[in-house]
């Protein structure tokens, strides 16, 4: 997946639009602070989420950091492989190491969000 | 571990490193008004003969379990305890109460809390066991937080009236500050009624709060209990006795989602209120929501088996408000204590030492029912505690026995969140608690003295309390 073509969060989830279904992951940012991954909880299908709800958790030797639906909608797809092949995630958080996709209850809502380009500049601000 | 020193040196040389002439220019950051300006109210100082000799006479209007017969229960129960627990357990290097901060550093310790969670384990046959926790009480409120987080379920907590009513007030004060609605079912047959409790369940209820053998000895039907709660997508939690595992059916067996209980029993003496063990268990899924200190095997970069923490990530001190619990340390020295008393019974033992607690209480409860003034309060199993309804205050019959030697109850009427269960009976009743340590002989001398109270009078209230 081309990062220049998403649309990032504050709390360094990705989110790529196609019509009204997002999938949703987590940054090579989040991957790197992180460091050594060790576990993911991902929501149940058919939860439907608020915009900044917690819908999961991933956790690493160092800390254990909820995942924050970017905007609201409604989960349709699951990555179900990714809690036992974490490798996927720490190798590649744009592609296989995609968490779910949701039905967006509002497609619009994603604009609101940083592009790749103001994403880097939050990543470097934030004092990271 | 080294004994850290406080000398007139160490204190000045302290001093002069933060730039404080004296004890009282350090403390002129406390505001005047806070200040003691005056000694502590303390009797002057007594020379060592002196202060042992009043220690003794202190220790002197104590009566211990080894000096009368204890038949008391509610929690805390007079078992054997083997004198390799002490022996092992007051080595300098198992001798601290906590695991330590740098943890990994002390191998010795955390080998010792994985043996303990392995036992614990193999005990309960549930999946996983922390290191410990405090007591009874705070494992079974932990395990209440974990079903809420479990099943995203914060506003109900369903409790059987059969629960030890300490560890439903330790659980209210856990609840005290969140939104969350405590129901309790009142068992007044002395065990729940599963078609009551079934219909008390819903799809708000977090959890079904059990307790095997309940607080009047009872068994449960557990299995029947943690169906009608998984019915409705709840969890079942169990507070069990350990001893009883030597004859009962699992925690896990039944179904239980979190087994936790009060440790007393494995290898610690009866003291006032503790420090005693809390032992916290659950199946493999749900060990990310498991509070305390989880200790893990793996190998070093040499290859050798080492023992770890596991799961840090989700304390406190790392996860800060987010955490599992706020409590992530554990009960070390009890839980060695535990670990030294399961090794040396083994499988066997444990089972010898149940069917011995069992067919003596049976036999102390088929004696003391035929007495005049004394009967069974419910027809139910039990294991090795009972609740005897007497003919009048059983705080009398508490007392007689008293002056006989030996020591019964906890009357119930003591415990005010029983009287829905027991209603007006609440007042005649007490708990008897007979454990492999109580001999026939001991049992028949029990019955005699209150048989010779019978014999002079058919009314008990009357008696005067002994002198």
């Amino acid at each position: 997946m081309d990062s220049s073509t998403l649309r990032y969060a504050r709390s360094h989830e990705w989110l790529q639009l196609d019509g009204t279904t997002a999938t949703i992951g987590i940054t090579d940012f989040a991957v790197a602070a992180l460091t050594d991954l060790v576990y993911v909880e991902l929501p149940e299908l058919g939860r439907s989420l608020a915009a900044g709800e917690i819908f999961g958790e991933v956790e690493s030797v160092k800390a254990v950091s909820d995942l924050y639906a970017p905007v609201a909608g409604e989960v349709i797809e699951i990555n179900t492989g990714l809690p036992d092949d974490l490798d996927a995630l720490g190798e590649d958080p744009f592609g296989r190491g995609w968490l779910i996709k949701l039905a967006v209850t509002d497609a619009s809502a994603a604009d609101a969000l940083f592009d790749e380009a103001a994403y880097r500049d939050h990543c470097q601000s934030a004092g990271h | 571990m080294a004994y850290l020193f406080n000398t007139p040196d160490d204190i000045q040389s302290m001093l002069e490193t933060i730039g404080a002439d004296s004890i009282e220019t350090f403390f002129e950051q406390v505001p005047r008004h806070l200040q003691l300006d005056q000694p502590l109210d303390l009797p002057p100082g007594l020379s060592e003969p002196e202060l042992e000799a009043h220690l003794r006479q202190l220790a002197a209007v104590n009566h211990g379990t080894s000096s009368r017969v204890c038949l008391m229960g509610a929690g805390v129960y007079d078992h054997f305890i083997p004198a390799a627990v002490d022996e092992i357990a007051s080595r300098g290097e198992f001798y601290t109460a906590y695991t330590p901060y740098q943890a990994e550093a002390s191998q010795g310790s955390l080998q010792a809390f994985f043996e303990f969670q392995t036992l614990i384990c193999q005990l309960t046959g549930m999946d996983v066991s922390n290191a410990s926790l405090y007591e009874g009480g705070t494992a079974l409120s932990e395990a209440v937080f974990m079903a809420m987080r479990i099943t995203g379920r914060h506003n109900r907590v369903l409790v059987l009236g059969s629960l030890h009513p300490e560890y439903q007030q330790v659980l209210e004060t856990y609840l005290r500050n969140f939104d969350c609605q405590l129901d309790v079912i009142a068992t007044p047959d002395g065990v729940a009624d599963v078609d009551i409790v079934s219909q008390a369940l819903d799809s708000e209820t977090c959890c079904l709060v059990i307790q095997q053998p309940n607080v009047f000895g009872a068994i449960e039907n557990l299995e029947s209990l943690c169906q009608a709660a998984h019915e409705v997508g709840a969890l079942a939690i169990t507070s069990f006795d350990p001893i009883s595992l030597g004859l009962l059916k699992s925690p896990a067996a039944c179904g239980t989602d979190i087994a936790v209980a009060e440790g007393q029993s494995l290898g610690i003496p009866a003291q006032y209120g503790g420090p005693y063990l809390g032992i916290l268990t659950c199946r493999q899924k749900h060990v990310r929501q498991m509070p305390g200190r989880l200790i893990g095997q793996t190998v070093d970069r040499n290859g050798r088996r080492c023992f770890v923490l596991n799961l840090q990530a989700r304390e406190q001190h790392i996860r800060r408000e987010k955490a599992t619990s706020n409590i992530c340390t554990n009960q070390g020295l009890l839980a060695v204590r535990a670990t030294i008393y399961l090794a040396l019974l083994g499988r066997q033992g444990l089972l010898d030492v149940a069917q011995l607690c069992c067919q003596k209480a049976h036999y102390a409860a088929d004696r003391l029912g035929e007495l005049p003034g004394l009967e069974l309060m419910f027809q139910q199993p039990f294991f090795k505690e009972f609740t005897l309804k007497c003919q009048g205050d059983a705080t009398e019959w508490i007392d007689r026995a008293a002056a006989a030697g030996f020591d019964l109850g906890p009357d119930l009427a003591r415990f005010p969140r029983l009287r829905e269960s027991l209603g007006d009976d609440a007042d005649q009743t007490l708990l008897v608690a007979v454990t492999e340590q109580r001999t026939r002989e001991e049992i028949d001398r029990l019955v005699q003295s209150f048989a010779s109270v019978s014999t002079h009078s058919d009314t008990p209230q009357s008696l005067g309390k002994p002198a």
